[in-house]
């Protein structure tokens, strides 16, 4: 038993070390940021990955659903600029939402702080699933 | 779905499940934490709702 948990822990060193490099390190970060979950599914953490794959993705619907819209880059006006790099983390569906011009935001609509909520709070969240990402992969955690 | 509070309790559901599995490794720690969150995000958004009741003047 203690072998085999030896094994599993020099197996997760292994792919931090591999995930060290910086060449790989991007990829991993790149991932992580395009499709939520990614980062940690590569690197072994399914249960943490499939949660980010499933958690992050549907908040970005319900922000979609609820009216909520997706900031330009306009930084003549600050907050809407930061709202739009926010909007950016989630990666993917991102850019699936403008393909589909989705995200106009009703500002009529009840619901429309509430999707902006939801928009931007998701894509702040996989900025910090990316970075946890990059600290597994430096094998800090 | 236009309830506020139910679209508050959905939102913090979805950070408390977040940031417990970012935070805690082991399966019941995160249910804990994010149990813990959850409430913490309720009592709250009523505690602040109930402060705010008087306004405006």
């Amino acid at each position: 038993m203690i072998l085999g948990w030896m094994a599993s822990k020099s197996s997760t060193a292994e792919r931090a070390r591999a995930g060290a490099e910086p060449g790989v390190l991007a990829a991993i970060c790149a991932a992580a940021w395009l499709v939520p979950g990614a980062g940690h599914l590569w690197l072994g953490r399914r249960q943490k990955g499939l949660v980010f794959l499933l958690a992050l993705p549907a908040m970005f619907l319900i922000g979609l659903a609820l009216d909520g819209r997706i900031f330009p880059f306009e930084f003549s006006e600050p907050l809407v600029g930061l709202a739009a790099v926010a909007d950016l983390g989630i990666g993917l569906p991102w850019f699936f939402a403008h393909m589909l011009e989705a995200g106009a935001g009703v500002v009529t609509s009840a619901t429309y702080e509430y999707g902006n909520t939801f928009l931007i709070v998701c894509g702040l969240l996989n900025f910090l699933v990316i970075l946890d990402a990059f600290d597994i992969a430096m094998g800090r955690k | 779905m236009t309830d506020h509070f139910l679209l508050m309790a959905l939102f913090a559901f979805f950070v408390s499940l977040v940031f417990a599995v970012l935070m805690r490794d082991d399966v019941r720690e995160q249910v804990r934490l994010g149990s813990m969150m959850f409430g913490a995000f309720i009592a709250a958004a009523l505690v602040l709702g109930w402060i705010m009741l008087p306004f405006p003047l």
